[in-house]
């Protein structure tokens, strides 16, 4: 008898997928920049390192709040007792504020709306307990995070669909191939539940247009279907725009309150944003109460440890400080994306333009031998091992196109990153390819601008924005 | 087409369970020595609050655990990033020696075998996520938590069959009864897969005897079923035997690093023998790589917050203080157990005999108008609604014999315990039963004691140690 379920048998767990992989390789040779200076760079984890400093500062000022006291009382009991799985309050409405503060305060979030997990890994994954089951499907835009076959798919027998986007548009999600989904979801005989997106992008480093939000909205309203939208990234857009969440279309469209809107979910985590994926916090937030009431239940599975909540809950009610920490961390990540983008560049290699995440979607296209996923698996091996950089093949994140990588820049020092960029251009010159670009660099990176001109009017001609204001 | 799943509008979650109930009850008008003294006094919550200032004086002097320090150097940043699910190395190796203390080192734990998870909810739940899938099912003695209905059965999809117990014997398990529940798994179309334990029990205060122990082995080894052993209470024995750990039991039959020590799976937490719920740690303890390999995945879904990992790795490293805690936690446990059983007794009440745990199992079955579970819905009622006590009914634990409740003493102050005996003393003076018993109460608390010692008998007739040890 299978003594052992196939949860454990089977790889649905995803993690024969080059992204654990390429970490796992990272994790026997990693740089130092003393003791193993010719050690493997990190740069297929997406991180925010740029700003604990920020948080560092606000922590020597605030003792109490680390130390499990409130006005220099210990409140280690009331802490240590509290498993209330409706979260903390003051936590829950920090968070809100937070939240609402990322979106310019053009949207409220309603604390009794949020329900707290530990990741958005928890988060997402209890969300798609309480959609979905066996036989039913969510649609996903390619290219996707990796741990989403895991965290969607793993134990709760659902099934993710993809929806195609290509490189001929910056990846956008279209009509088309929403419909093409859709369409090929039911010839799986799936049951399609829902729409799952990530906004900002991840891989991309895109945040959604509103033409695109408009877009989905109206056919999770044409399908009756669910819309998850998970923005942790939405703290770590850095480009002119801001950032358009899910919810400032509900509003604009005037849909607050109505039938549509108890199907739009938004996912969040202080993860990305504020650079702490060891304390676990997640949250999911929706306007359905079946759904709040549920996943409340659900949390009990995944939990937010007390004294972190207390801590958060004092970090975050410090407006102050979220406002400056917003502004910075905007600031720093800008700098940090313009100095990996140039160095792609020197190298002659370009990347979607974008505006947010912690990461570039990279085109290495002209580098691959042929145009398949063989040969980006190919030259992902000589990245790896050769030029020593972790970074992210795009078939790992279900890109239809071969030749497209996740690069991170927010997860190491300025030092590391030159470094890293310039293995890579020495690596790029070496070989054949590099041989063209160094003979005809100046007509290389005209035809490269062209194409980066080429891929900002496909961007714009999309949407509702003049290209200044990107 | 249904848009939620089921596991959102059916109950499976358990939570219409008069356990439940009751506590939503508290909430509305809790007990407050000032505030609300005529208020409801909990009584059903299984929480330790008696070694609180131990914790609190180690904090005291150990300011750098909370403080995200070592050696007075912040490593905020550090623990921010960690979020690796083998977890923090130095708090599994401290788990790992502290399960052995408890167990007076007679058994040694390996650290690379400890998954954590966020709580022994979400640790119990991954593990069935691991052994079980629909149409399987786990063995359970009753009287059992009623969070397990939840835990192991409303997102696994695995079902729970009952090993019953009665009071004929002080509940304790037979073979019998193990070959009747398995048998009426075969008839209801189920597979089993294994059994789950509590050890020591809740809700009977009980720890398994040795003869149990064996017992549950050789059941197991003849079915070539899993056995977890749910140990969260490990360190609140409090009576004069040792703790007798199904790792014990392996260890004495020759059978550590057998095929059946594969199938042996202990659960930890440090929600009841350090009193801290609300820090959410859990652990899974298993002799099977593959299994420690997908939990460790599935823990993704429950990491315990690194933050606490340090502050509980630096607590669980002071030997001197787990020392003193584990022996103190024991005393203070003896005492308010005490003062609980004497207290009933004064009301006429007896409880079944107990040397572990945070609460008493207690026989109110004379109070009962009938022997039936509507006359023990009644009682409860009036206990929670006149007594003003939110105690547990047998029946929401799945006893199979009406008129038994469980009661927690370690979450309240002695005078609140006081207080409470005095109004169930005065309930019991005012009802009926209670005219009988101010009659004859010589007689009665005569054949009261008469009972306990059938009771006594009935269990070391079914133990092997002598009368004095227990």
């Amino acid at each position: 008898m299978k003594q052992l379920s196939t949860k454990v048998t089977g790889n649905g767990h995803g993690q024969d997928s080059s992204y654990f992989l390429g970490w796992e390789e990272y994790e026997k040779n990693p740089y130092d920049e003393i003791k193993n200076p010719n050690g493997m760079i990190q740069m297929g984890l997406a991180e925010n390192q740029l700003c604990f400093d920020l948080i560092e500062s606000w922590l020597a000022r605030n003792p109490d709040a680390a130390s499990l006291k409130r006005n220099g009382q210990s409140i280690f009991r009331e802490l240590a007792l509290f498993q209330d799985y409706h979260g903390m309050p003051e936590f829950k409405k920090a968070m809100a504020e937070f939240m609402e503060e990322i979106r310019g305060n053009r949207v409220t979030f309603d604390p009794k709306k949020i329900v707290l997990a530990a990741g958005s890994t928890s988060a997402n994954e209890t969300l798609m307990f309480c959609l979905a089951e066996p036989g039913d499907a969510f649609l996903l835009p390619t290219p996707y995070y990796p741990g989403f076959d895991r965290d969607l798919k793993w134990r709760t027998g659902a099934e993710i669909v993809p929806i195609h986007c290509s490189s001929s548009n910056g990846f956008q999600i279209t009509e088309a191939a929403l419909q093409q989904a859709y369409q090929q979801a039911h010839k799986l005989d799936l049951k399609v539940k829902g729409v799952l997106v990530t906004n900002p992008s991840n891989p991309l480093g895109t945040a959604l247009t509103r033409r695109e939000l408009n877009l989905l909205v109206d056919f999770i309203t044409s399908k009756n279907i669910h819309l998850i939208s998970d923005e942790i990234y939405s703290g770590t857009m850095f480009g002119f725009e801001q950032f358009i969440s899910v919810m400032d279309v509900l509003k604009d469209k005037k849909l607050e309150n109505t039938e549509v809107s108890k199907r739009v979910h938004v996912v969040y985590s202080l993860s990305k944003d504020l650079g702490l994926p060891g304390f676990r916090v997640g949250a999911i937030y929706s306007n359905d109460e079946m759904i709040v009431s549920a996943a409340t239940k659900m949390s009990s599975f995944g939990l937010v440890s007390s004294q972190t909540q207390y801590l958060l809950s004092a970090l975050l009610s410090d407006k102050k400080f979220t406002s400056q920490y917003l502004e910075e961390n905007q600031k720093r990540l800008k700098s940090r994306q313009k100095r990996l983008v140039s160095g792609l560049e020197s190298a002659g290699i370009t990347c979607l333009r974008s505006n947010a995440g912690l990461f570039c979607w990279v085109d290495m296209r002209h580098l691959l031998d042929t145009n398949t996923f063989e040969a980006e698996l190919d030259l992902w091996k000589k990245i790896v091992y050769n030029v020593k950089l972790n970074i992210s093949p795009g078939s790992s994140c279900h890109c239809t196109e071969p030749g497209w990588f996740r690069v991170c820049f927010a997860n190491m020092s300025e030092g590391t990153l030159d470094l890293a960029l310039k293995r890579l251009k020495t690596f790029v010159e070496s070989t054949d390819c590099g041989r063209m670009i160094s003979r005809s660099s100046h007509e290389r990176l005209k035809s490269l601008r062209k194409k980066t001109v080429s891929n900002w009017v496909f961007r714009v001609s999309w949407s509702d924005r003049v290209p200044d204001e990107r």
